[in-house]
């Protein structure tokens, strides 16, 4: 039995959004198959740090826990990732816990991400099918096509791209890869697609798609695998013929 | 609407590296190449390109305020950026600093190189000719100072122009932009190598 095995954690904790942040260092006794999330559980369910002095249970935020909602995002030992898929047999001792830097802190590793689904309602990522009567069914979508828009619909918005981006920070107002990636995916759908102008021109600006710079962390670091880099390259493209259409007249007025 | 402001200044900041910068940078290095034919033949090259027709309206519009325009947006996207190597070591990760670090350290060599020739000719300081350069390059500091300038220069132009296809929407999927990745390899390469043998040319007379 690992009875008396233990595992070391670094935990940096702010108690409210104000607060300067702190260290605190945990000693968790080891089960199997751990992950990061039930050791957090066990601080919980014993909130005593390494000092054996008595604390406030860590905060942090799930949702699923299996890697489909991303609400449990946090940087592990210096990478941003889901707490919940990661194992603690695959980790580093100690373990260091920190939030995401790239969002205003609730509470020691929960973050506000309100600030990618305010990016997601600003680049229209949705498709308009409401009506005063009923529109019928829309336009088929070929499979081929289907297949690689799909990858693009798997996005969680954890907010791990925006960590890995170094245009993602306090001096810029850069909205990050995932959002640029969702106007991809309602371009490409058939009905979706009616609106792609529109979509385009909301990441026309210096905060959209522009802030790109091509250092291409955020396609390594994804968890879901999605071609981020090939969606920013792809409305480049998408954003130049628009641009040439709106300057020099397009289909769009008479 | 054709974007906001902050669009097209981004796009015009991009397209002026390549056009006419980039074109510019490779010019430039060529006639200078001219240098390994010995002085009569760099003399006339330069003279050549002195006597174009209403040079100043090129020099302005093809050189100069493309230049101005692309530096000085380029220190404010370069200071926009912050640097996460540390936890991000890819490769793409340090072509983007270094692009970023080679637009400053090419912002300083060529605002020491325009000064020490262009402006010191038009104030009639200096004459256009081998000597000029080869005054510069004998001493040893403005050699090395010349070698890392040249070679950051067509670093970041190299490197830009794989930036470019991106920014542009030409090289898509990954397979194109690695292709891509290989390209500018050799375009650096190449570019620095006419760079650099010109500047040992001036400097050693081999
Ligand atoms: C010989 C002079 C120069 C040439 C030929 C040149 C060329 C280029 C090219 C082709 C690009 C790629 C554009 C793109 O990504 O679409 C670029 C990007 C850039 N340049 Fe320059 N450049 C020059 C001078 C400078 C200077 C003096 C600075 C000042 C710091 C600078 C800063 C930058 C920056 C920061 C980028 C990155 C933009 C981005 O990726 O978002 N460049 N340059
Ligand atoms: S694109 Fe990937 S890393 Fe970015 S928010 Fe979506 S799932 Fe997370
Ligand atoms: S709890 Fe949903 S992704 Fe981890």
């Amino acid at each position: 039995m690992s009875e008396n095995k233990m595992i070391t954690m670094i935990i940096k904790r702010q108690d409210d959004p104000d607060q300067s942040p702190y260290e605190e260092k945990f000693e968790i006794p080891y089960r199997e198959n751990m992950n990061v999330i039930s050791a957090l559980m066990e601080i919980r369910r014993n909130p005593v740090n390494a000092d054996g002095q008595a604390t406030t249970p860590v905060y942090w935020d799930m949702g699923c826990l299996e890697e489909v909602c991303g609400a449990c995002s946090m940087v592990i030992n210096g990478t941003p990732r889901q707490s919940c898929t990661a194992l603690v047999d695959q980790l580093e001792q100690p373990i260091r816990l920190e939030p995401m830097s790239t969002f205003p802190i609730n509470r020691d590793l929960a973050v506000d991400r309100s600030r990618m689904f305010d990016s997601l309602k600003k680049v229209k990522a949705w498709i308009p099918i409401d009506g005063t009567y009923d529109l019928g069914p829309g336009p088929r979508m070929a499979e081929s096509k289907r297949q690689w828009a799909y990858e693009l619909s798997k996005c969680m918005t954890c907010g791990v791209c925006l960590e890995a981006c170094p245009n993602v920070n306090s001096k810029s107002d850069f909205i990050g890869p995932a959002p640029l990636s969702q106007v991809r995916l309602f371009n490409s759908h058939p009905t979706g697609e009616m609106n792609k102008s529109e979509r385009l021109q909301t990441i026309m600006d210096g905060e959209g798609l522009m802030g790109c710079g091509n250092a291409q962390n955020c396609v390594q670091s994804c968890p879901k695998g999605i071609p981020l880099t090939t969606s920013i390259a792809a409305l480049n493209r998408d954003t130049a013929v628009e641009s040439f259409k709106s300057f020099f007249g397009s289909d769009k007025q008479v | 609407m054709a974007g906001t402001r902050g669009y097209v200044n981004r796009r015009l900041h991009s397209l002026l590296g390549v056009i006419p910068i980039g074109i510019f940078l490779i010019q430039h290095l060529t006639v200078n190449y001219f240098a390994t034919r010995g002085p009569q033949a760099f003399n006339d090259a330069a003279h050549f390109m002195e006597s174009l027709p209403y040079r100043y309206v090129l020099e302005t519009f093809i050189i100069f305020l493309p230049l101005l325009f692309h530096a000085i947006y380029g220190v404010y996207i370069a200071f926009t950026a912050k640097s996460n190597l540390s936890n991000f070591g890819y490769f793409r990760n340090w072509m983007f600093i270094f692009q970023r670090i080679t637009g400053i350290v090419t912002l300083i060599f060529i605002a020491w190189h325009v000064w020490e020739t262009r402006i010191a000719i038009g104030f009639g300081w200096a004459d256009l000719n081998y000597q000029l350069m080869e005054g510069i390059l004998t001493e040893p500091f403005f050699f090395w100072f010349y070698v890392i300038g040249v070679i950051s220069t067509t670093f970041h132009f190299s490197n830009g122009l794989w930036s470019f296809f991106v920014s542009w929407g030409i090289t898509v999927s990954p397979r194109s932009q690695k292709i891509m990745t290989y390209v500018s390899i050799i375009v650096f390469v190449a570019i620095s190598y006419v760079g650099v043998r010109t500047l040992i040319q001036f400097a050693y007379g081999i």
